[in-house]
């Protein structure tokens, strides 16, 4: 008979109607095998008692549903955000709240720097905390004029140069007449580049370049050390190319032993045919591992509220600028969505604006009446600024949301003032609107847009508190148990994962977020606050402090 | 030195035809490699018979032309191009039904060694007005029609002429400076959809004709204001779908035009260029070119009559 060690707890938050809390779990085969107190534990047989928990809080491991392992990658470039955040080593590094401060961290960075030629890169830049001030590439200049930096914008639309990256670039010569790249007096590029079409020339010389989405080895396994740092065993990787090496790599860094995460990521539908990327997702699928959940598909419909690419139904943006870019035609989703389903893959979709959510609904629609999949848990991402009608047919369509609450607190009061005005600003991740309406909800950090870190994520569906501090859409606030639940069972079920991850009861995996704090008991406005001590998966120990 | 490599974007929304063009295109080369960029390889299906070898990013064809699907990854293919051997003469980019033409015109134009000749669009004689109001896609769609120098109103043999004309109405409406030709099966006369044919055939002929096109060599005798002739080519009382050749400006220095459509473009060429522009345009407009011609250099300087004489 195989070893069962039951782990003591202060708490144990199952997400468990029946056994809501417990003192201890019973754990066999890296599989919970009862939850509950030792006396009911005890029947299962001999087992070894572990207290190493026995003062921390356990929950069911978190679940991310939308995130991108390039975070991982994105650390070995100098951090230039507004806010503290943490690196997956546990550094926490201060926010850049000028640009001489910002200035001043790259050109330490530069100072430790040994080939002259390697780029410099930061990346999180976001001036709108700043007072909108733009960089110009004589700023980045006085940390080097000999060697390439680029500074990425937390949106990441926008890259900062100076003039020796613009040169490498092509860039540094007069008569350019693009909208994405203003000019100096001098006639020449100012260093600040806006879209990936003036981006990618420049970009390539500073760390920045498209495979960048692909995490490497180190990357993935970086990503996983913030998993556990936040308390998460289940995280996507929400738009992938899945090239053969990216695969196999990603296959191998997530079977080895020390790897503390299940990986789910999904393909992005770019670049091939809808029934090119269903064949091969459903070939991928078969590689799938405990750790590796390939098979599944990411479409993306409209591009950013805050870039202007957002798709908008009338009135349109609050600023008048015009309705944003389809970046996948109707007909395209809606033979994705009719090959998916008869194939049984699942697809979800980014949508911002609300006109490419009803597009979405719109293409979905027939599709099921052609083919009925009585169980597609078609999710829409982002989904921001869909209203009540909206979530209504999501809901009738057997469609899942995750809504971006994170994103409500960064640029919130950027919605209200400029790009969608005041109420729909009020209305945006509208998380009491979902859960009403039946819809299947998660909240998510799209990190690396924002930080990973789900009671942060819970924290702003909570309270709708954005950056300058005004509470933003006082109804769309959403209970704690309610947002705990987004976190680990309510994301699960939109990967379709929920009968295996997102809270603890017998037959599921052994996943645990380990807390010094209870989330349940720390009061909304601190929810933010709960701090992790690590993570259990799949029955693996992973302690923060020994990563 | 190489010339830019000259770069013409075919759009249209979905179903215009823009595959069945290409092929079309790749079919008549006639010696001139082209390369094919595409968003994606799939709504692409070069014709088999053209296709000589296939790998992980390139196509092969027939004749030295290639084929490549850049994804999101635009500039990244077209440095690709840059860097055949041999070179290719003339990259068309096909975009995808979504994507705003005038916008990858504009990272085109950011790159070293390329040129913009100009946006092709097709439009589907039969659905391009209901496309137009389309819930979703009505806006994308006129901005694709408003980005065009020429548009090529495909499926003609699938309406009726009045329909046709009511649709090229609508069309010249919405973009009065385009050159619109109508074509069925994709069936375009590759000189006037690519630069690069333009100057092919008026140097190795054989020359594609079409019912309703026409070329002539226009040869003027003596140095003109370049520029001014070169608004005048693109002056939609022209008839002119392009032109493209040389002349000689009052100072002595022999100039590049290039005229797509409405747009135009003069740059400074090598001596040794012999004066003559190849112009392709509707059959019984263009004839009209030496009334025209005169009117401009009467105004300009010594007026003689009998030069700017107009050659099949
Ligand atoms: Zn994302």
């Amino acid at each position: 008979m195989t070893a069962t060690t039951i782990y003591s707890a202060r708490k144990i938050i199952t997400m468990n109607p029946s056994c809501p809390t417990a003192t201890h779990v019973a754990v066999r085969e890296g599989r919970i095998l009862a939850v509950g107190s030792l006396a009911e534990l005890e029947t299962w047989g001999p087992y070894t008692l572990d207290a190493r928990f026995a003062d921390k809080v356990l929950m069911p491991g978190l679940v991310e549903g939308h995130a991108h392992t390039m975070e991982g990658t994105l650390w070995r470039y100098v951090y230039c955000g507004f806010f503290d955040r943490a690196d997956p080593n546990g550094k926490v590094w201060d926010g850049v709240t000028t640009i001489d401060a910002m200035l001043d961290r790259l050109k330490a960075a530069e100072a430790d720097m040994t080939d002259p030629d390697a780029p410099l890169s930061g990346w999180s830049l976001d001036p709108i905390y700043m007072d909108n001030v733009r960089v110009s590439r004589a700023d980045l200049d006085s940390v080097s004029t000999t060697r390439p930096i680029g500074i990425l914008h937390a949106s990441g639309h926008i890259l900062n140069v100076n003039t020796k990256a613009l040169e490498m670039g092509g860039l540094l010569k007069e008569g350019l007449n693009h909208p994405g790249i203003p000019l100096g007096p001098d006639g020449l590029p100012t260093g600040e580049l806006f879209g990936p079409d003036t981006m990618t020339p420049v970009g390539v010389h500073v760390g920045f370049n498209r495979s960048l989405t692909d995490s490497d080895a180190q990357g993935l396994r970086d990503f996983g050390k913030l998993c556990v740092r936040t308390g998460v065993t289940t995280i996507t990787d929400l738009a992938a190319r899945l090239e053969p090496e990216g695969v196999d790599s990603m296959l191998q860094v997530t079977g080895e032993d020390s790897y503390p995460a299940c990986v789910v990521p999904l393909q992005l539908f770019m670049g091939a045919t809808a029934q090119e990327t269903v064949d091969k997702v459903v070939a991928l699928k078969e590689r799938a591992t405990d750790r590796l959940r390939l098979g599944r598909i990411k479409a993306v419909a409209d591009g950013s509220i805050q870039g202007f690419s957002a798709r908008m139904r009338w009135p349109g943006y609050h600023n008048g600028a015009p309705n944003g870019l389809w970046y996948t035609a109707p007909e395209q989703l809606a033979e994705l969505y009719r090959l998916a389903l008869a194939a049984g893959v699942q697809v979800h979709t980014h949508t911002n604006g609300d006109e490419a959510t009803e597009m979405a609904l719109d293409m979905l629609e027939p599709a099921l009446k052609d083919v009925p999949n009585f169980d597609h848990r078609f999710v829409l991402q982002h989904c921001q600024l869909a209203d009540a009608a909206q979530f209504r047919r999501m809901g009738k369509l057997g469609m899942c949301v995750n809504l971006f609450a994170n994103h409500h607190f960064y640029w919130g009061d950027e919605h209200y003032r400029l790009t969608v005005g005041p109420e729909r600003a009020q209305r945006m991740n509208a998380c009491r609107t979902a859960l009403d309406t039946g819809v299947p909800m998660a909240i998510h950090s799209d990190a690396p847009v924002t930080p990973l870190g789900p009671f942060f994520t819970a924290w702003c569906a909570v309270n709708r508190l954005t950056a300058s501090g005004r509470t933003q859409g006082e109804h769309e606030k959403i209970a704690v148990d309610e947002a705990l639940y987004a976190i680990t069972l309510g994301a699960a079920y939109t990967l379709h994962m929920d009968g295996e991850v997102g809270s603890i009861e017998v037959g599921k995996n052994a996943d645990f977020a380990v807390l010094e704090d209870d989330p349940t008991e720390i009061g909304a406005a601190n929810l933010k606050d709960v701090r992790v001590w690590g993570t259990v998966q799949g029955g693996r120990i992973f302690a923060k402090a020994d990563l | 030195m190489s010339l830019p490599l000259p770069v013409t974007v075919i759009g249209g929304y979905l179903g215009a035809g823009k595959t069945t063009m290409v092929n079309h295109l790749l079919r008549n080369a006639n010696g001139l490699r082209l390369a094919i960029l595409v968003n994606e390889f799939g709504a692409l299906p070069i014709d088999g018979d053209l296709i000589e070898a296939e790998d992980d990013d390139i196509i092969s064809i027939a004749g030295g032309c290639v084929c490549c699907s850049f994804g999101s990854d635009l500039t990244g293919a077209l440095m690709e191009m840059a860097n055949l051997s041999p070179r290719p003469d003339h990259v068309l980019i096909e975009s995808s039904g979504v994507a705003i033409p005038s916008a990858i015109v504009g990272s085109v134009s950011l790159l070293d060694g390329f040129r913009a000749d100009g946006i092709v669009i097709l439009a589907d004689a039969e659905t391009v007005q209901r496309s137009a109001r389309d819930k979703y896609m009505s806006d994308t769609v006129l901005r694709q029609i408003t980005d065009a120098n020429i548009i090529v109103v495909n499926k003609c043999d699938l309406v009726t002429p009045q329909a046709l004309n009511s649709t090229r109405d609508w069309l010249k409406s919405c973009n009065a400076a385009a050159r619109i030709i109508d074509v069925r099966h994709g069936v375009v006369a590759p000189e006037a959809v690519l630069d690069s044919f333009l100057g092919h055939t008026a140097t190795s002929g054989p020359f594609h004709h079409t019912e309703h096109l026409e070329m002539r060599v226009f040869t003027p005798d003596g140095p003109l204001d370049v520029d001014a002739l070169a608004q005048k080519l693109a002056d939609d009382a022209s008839g002119l779908i392009r032109a493209k050749g040389f002349a000689t400006a009052p100072s002595g220095q022999k100039m590049l035009i290039q005229v797509v459509g409405a747009r135009w473009e003069t740059s400074i060429a090598a001596d040794d260029k012999a004066d003559g522009i190849v112009c392709l345009g509707f059959k019984g407009i263009v004839a009209d070119l030496g009334e025209w011609y005169h009117l401009l250099v009467s105004n300009q300087g010594p007026p003689d009559p009998q030069s700017g004489a107009l050659t099949n």
